[in-house]
């Protein structure tokens, strides 16, 4: 069956939260809220991840990643090098001194830490993304907007729920 | 009185950012013209030290840092407050901090970014800057990975592009806002390729607050790293003067102050020519001036300890490098230096100078003067009374190439920041709606609870 998309943008927080809710507990066929529903808003909202329900975040496993990997490579690196200076002379010296290997290691922990971090994010939050098929460039200045995907059939009961809740317009798509 | 208004309007705050990439007043096109004035000395002075040699800058066998290394130094300083007190704030929820971050950020970046300048400038024969690069066997240049030099390079280059990236990621959702926002031409494209399509998801929004609030806390480490590994260039060698243990934290603290100070000028400066009066508010503007006069105090300490650590030390070269500074030929500066970095800053400590627009852009211009002039006497004294007694005759003062290139650098710096403000929002806008939206939560709750009515007065 064919899907529709719908945009509903609402003038505050509540009047989207209060949908949210409802289409949270609906209940009917061809449309599943944990997967068919994205809250857009102008501003990082801790109530929109309330209101949504627990959603996994695994960029802080890249940001671990990336640290270890980037203190091990610099690590390694510098020790590398440094072996290979074996033949020049060391005058006693340790060919691989720790302390001093320790700040370039910290260094590169933090420069991984935060390149893979980044990479995460772009991964973890779908980015660089085409726009959605829906877009209104009312929700980067003051709406919150509700996007989602349903069948036909179940579009008109989506609709009169966004509506009930005094949703300020109404966009609609056929999906693909 | 409040930091911001609660009732600005969502939109209203959208036109009045994106206004300034578009009208900002007359003041700013003067500032560019003296800028780019400014780096054409630089580049004149620069192109006849280049044909000329390094002897024209009156860098000898003593004096081999000079200026160059000194306003390195200053400029590394200066980069300090920016990302670094961003990182803080953010960590500790300080709300005050969302209209000014994005431009403390920027500051960070483009000080680097002319610090970065005087390496080459300073090695004289740009032409041959790879060298210094660490490939160990071509020419059988070995890199020593025991040189702070090198930690140096690596620190300053981790901090240059992490603050990059923080400024970046940041700036991500206002992008967007411009994007929405701008006619079709070269900004929009600009705009739309640098969004990356974000468009305020709840997947956005939850990944973007780990990511942000990840790299905070990595910068704020990092950030006192690099400027301990700066300090390091002079506290790991034996030339007295410098081998100060306090010197890491002294070198911490003096870059902290004179990007605080840099901040309350750029503050002015922004709040007067994009018209950012609303969001640059006279209250956040005490707070910073309060931070600052903090941190002038935390300097003044350390650098008295300094002093104290020398002269109770008993080590008789060092005392002499500090003796040399106090009556020798580099006194004045160096008693400007004090009075500028410890007595000025006590102006601060009234309240009624803490918004005193005129007197607060003299004082952080003068605080800087101080700051730089405190990089200078830690660079040159020592050159002048080394161990050596053929360095003791060699006082100096630097010519007229150095002083240019120096001064064409403030030009270079201000080119680079007021572009930026130009092309990009230098208001984070999501972030003034987040603390408008907080305010009038605070305010609505109060109401609600009467004590608003109770107390007779506003919210905050």
């Amino acid at each position: 069956m064919s899907k529709r998309h719908l945009l509903a943008l609402f003038s505050n927080f509540d009047e989207a939260e209060a949908a949210v809710r409802e289409l949270r507990g609906l209940s009917v066929k061809g449309f599943n809220a944990d997967k068919d529903m994205i809250v857009k808003s102008p501003i990082e909202h801790p109530e929109v991840e309330e209101f949504l329900g627990d959603k996994p975040v695994y960029v802080q496993w890249f940001t671990l990643g990336g640290a270890l990997a980037g203190g091990l490579l610099a690590f390694f690196l510098i020790s590398g090098a440094q072996a290979n200076f074996f033949s020049q002379i060391k005058g006693g010296k340790p060919v691989v001194p720790f302390p001093p290997n320790f700040v370039l290691t910290y260094e590169m922990f933090i420069l991984g830490g935060v390149y893979i971090t980044v990479l995460g994010f772009l991964i973890c939050a779908g980015l660089p993304a085409r726009r959605s098929p829906l877009y209104s460039a009312k929700v980067s200045e003051d709406q919150i907007g509700i996007l989602v995907q349903a069948d036909e059939a179940a579009s008109s009961t989506l609709k009169a729920i966004f509506t009930k809740h005094q949703a300020l317009e109404i966009q609609e798509e056929a999906g693909k | 009185m409040k930091d911001i208004r609660e009732d600005i309007a969502w939109a209203k705050i959208n036109t009045d950012v994106l206004r300034s990439l578009e009208n900002p007043r007359k003041l700013y096109w003067v500032i560019l013209l003296i800028a780019i004035a400014m780096i054409g000395v630089a580049v004149g002075c620069e192109i006849y030290q280049y044909n000329m040699g390094m002897g024209v800058s009156d860098k000898n066998n003593s004096h081999v840092w000079g200026l160059y290394i000194a306003t390195f130094i200053f400029w590394i300083g200066m980069s300090h407050s920016g990302t670094l007190l961003s990182a803080i704030l953010h960590l500790m929820h300080a709300d005050w901090r969302k209209p000014i971050y994005r431009f403390a950020e920027a500051m960070t970046t483009f000080s680097l970014m002319t610090a970065g300048l005087f390496v080459a400038v300073h090695l004289g024969r740009v032409w041959q800057i790879y060298y210094a690069l660490p490939y160990p066997n071509g020419r059988g240049v070995w890199p020593n990975f025991q040189s702070p030099l090198l930690w140096d390079a690596m620190a300053i280059f981790t901090y240059l592009s992490s603050s990059i990236l923080f400024l970046y990621v940041g700036m991500i959702p206002d992008l967007a806002i411009c994007r929405d926002n701008m006619n079709p031409g070269w900004r929009k494209k600009l705009y739309t390729a640098l969004s990356l399509g974000w468009e305020g998801t709840d997947r956005q929004w939850r990944n973007f607050r780990v990511t942000y609030l990840t790299i905070a806390c990595f910068l704020i480490p990092l950030a006192v790293s690099v400027h301990s590994i700066v300090a390091s260039d002079f506290a790991m060698s034996q030339q007295p003067g410098w081998h100060i243990t306090s010197f890491p934290p002294y070198f911490v603290a003096g870059a902290l102050y004179s990007g605080c100070a840099a901040i309350i000028t750029l503050f002015i400066i922004l709040r007067y020519v994009f018209k950012f009066e609303e969001y640059m508010t006279l209250p956040i503007l005490k707070k910073i001036v309060r931070l600052t006069f903090a941190i002038a105090m935390v300097w003044t300490y350390l650098n008295l300890i300094e002093y104290a650590t020398v002269w109770y030390g008993h080590d008789q070269a060092s005392k002499d490098v500090l003796i040399q500074k106090a009556t020798g030929v580099y006194a004045p500066f160096w008693w400007t230096m004090n009075f500028c970095g410890s007595i000025v800053p006590l102006i601060m400590f009234f309240r009624r100078f803490q918004t005193n627009i005129p007197v607060l852009f003299a004082v952080s211009l003068l605080l800087n003067l101080g700051m730089w002039l405190e990089r200078w006497m830690i660079v040159a004294p020592t050159f002048s009374h080394g161990y050596y007694p053929w360095t003791w005759d060699s006082d100096q003062w630097p010519s007229l190439i150095q002083w240019g290139i120096v001064f064409g650098s403030f030009g270079w710096f201000t080119l680079l920041f007021m572009v930026f403000c130009k092309v990009f929002p230098s208001v984070s806008m999501y972030e003034v709606k987040e603390m408008v939206y907080h305010r009038s939560l605070a305010t609505k709750k109060l109401e609600a609870t009467g004590k608003l009515a109770a107390a007779g007065k506003g919210a905050h």
